[in-house]
């Protein structure tokens, strides 16, 4: 009797600590980011750090194969049901029908859609989309280290990227897998973020427009600085354009979550 | 034949009365029954707390026009201007379509913004009576109305908020009319979108 409790109670033990150990790992598929600081080239007004809390983060942006099994599970997200509030009209605009990406590579980023529906599934899967200080945090890792935005190659890398079309027709997870093991956060699409309309570029944020005009005007050489100026700048205008039914080819999402 | 012709007066009024409240009834239902628009807010399911605070969803709104802006109460630069150029706003339509039109200040600091507090502000502005709507809600559901109002807003430090001032007219069935986007600008086109849109409640 006493011997078969011991079991139980070692079982119970072996199970706890089987627990512990699965909290402690990121879920499948699934980087954990270490809290730390940086300081974001835009939106600031005293070019202080931002603290970004550890976090979790999608390793790899979500696939047209994932987005379509949401849409199954949710029919009011399909390309035909979708309100228009939530969606323009080039929503999913590649999918031949509601339940069918057609020519799409199913291990391909889903880009056209819009941001209510990239938070929508974020929500369905027990996550939230990343804040824009979050992304800008790990995006600004390269393989090595934290922050290589100080790096010439690291923002050369990033703005030939930019100047190349339809890389939305790749697979996920070919680019390089960054410090945090997280891929594709540059080279592959562009990223909804969850505050993505905490952006001002057009002059109701002075400090913004200080630095708009410092990036124009009188940069007399271009250096590793200048580049990686302008590769955030060229995100944040991006991101400063969109309104949250817009939907386009090269802008897709991946989810993070917090941790408790 | 003077009393007699007051009565046949008041009695008039008094049906007219009466059909009026029934027909407005009558309106109220056949709203519930209209399905709602692609591009309404009223697609938007959430609930918000008002200064009062009691809970509401937008869509107990339907059938009047709203004209909304997004603030918070512990702003200092531009909020007494757009308070002050939505109150112009609500001086300049006639006080007989007022029953058509809600004026709504949705708070962007869901945090601070309790509705004790928003109450408060309400009572300092002279915006404590039934024209005005204060609302809160989360922290999530605000950035969600935030993007459905095209109206950017950051946290820059505890207190303070950078913030797009735009103020929205949406008609009857809670589709976007128009917006005025800027502080103290001329507010022509907005009254006159209000006006349009408040003559066709029914």
């Amino acid at each position: 009797m006493e011997t078969q409790q011991l079991n139980v109670m070692r079982y119970c033990f072996i199970m706890l600590l089987g627990v512990s150990i699965t909290f402690a790992q990121a879920p499948k598929n699934m980087a954990r980011i270490n809290a730390g600081s940086y300081i974001p080239l835009y939106g600031t007004d005293d070019k202080l750090p931002v603290k970004v809390d550890a976090f979790l983060l999608d390793v790899y942006p979500v696939t047209n194969y994932e987005f379509l099994t949401f849409v199954k599970n949710y029919p009011e997200y399909g390309k035909s049901k979708i309100k228009r509030l939530f969606a323009n009209k080039s929503y999913l605009t590649e999918w031949p029908n509601d339940l069918n990406f057609g020519k799409l590579d199913p291990q391909s980023p889903v880009t056209n859609v819009s941001w209510f529906a990239a938070k929508k599934y974020c929500e369905c899967q027990g996550k939230r989309l990343a804040t824009l200080d979050e992304w800008e945090y790990v995006g600004m890792a390269d393989e090595k280290r934290i922050d290589a935005r100080s790096k010439e190659e690291f923002n050369k890398y990033i703005l030939s990227w930019y100047e190349k079309n339809n890389t939305y027709t790749n697979k996920v997870g070919q680019t390089y897998k960054n410090y945090w093991g997280v891929y594709d956060m540059n080279g592959l699409v562009w990223e909804w973020t969850y505050d993505f309309n905490s952006i001002f570029l057009s002059g109701e944020s002075r400090k913004d427009k200080d630095t708009d005009s410092n990036l124009f005007c009188g940069s007399g050489s271009i250096n590793a600085t200048d580049l990686m100026n302008y590769a955030a700048f060229m995100r944040y205008a991006f991101r400063g354009s969109l309104k949250a039914s817009y939907t386009t080819k090269n802008l897709g999402f991946r989810c993070a979550k917090s941790l408790k | 034949m003077k009393k007699l012709i007051l009565f046949a007066l008041l009695s008039i009024s008094f049906i007219g009365c009466q059909s009026k409240t029934e027909k407005q009834e009558q309106t109220k239902e056949e709203l519930a029954k209209k399905p709602i628009s692609e591009l309404s807010i009223y697609n938007l399911p959430e609930k918000w707390t008002t200064q009062n605070g009691t809970d509401i969803e937008l869509k107990e709104l339907r059938g009047k026009v709203l004209v909304m802006v997004m603030i918070y109460t512990s702003c200092k630069a531009a909020c007494p201007r757009l308070v002050a150029d939505m109150r112009n706003i609500e001086k300049k339509v006639p006080k007989e379509l007022s029953d058509k039109v809600q004026y709504i200040m949705v708070s962007i600091d869901p945090e601070v913004d309790t509705p004790e507090r928003l109450k408060a502000f309400a009572k300092e502005n002279l915006m404590d009576n039934d024209q005005w709507l204060f609302l809160r809600s989360n922290d999530q559901q605000t950035r969600e109305f935030s993007a459905v109002l095209a109206v950017n807003y950051k946290k820059i430090s505890p207190l303070d908020f950078s913030h797009s001032n735009i103020i929205s007219v949406f008609n009857s069935e809670g589709e976007l009319a128009f917006q005025q986007e800027g502080l103290g600008v001329n507010n022509e086109k907005t009254i006159a979108t209000i006006l349009e849109e408040a003559k066709k409640v029914k």
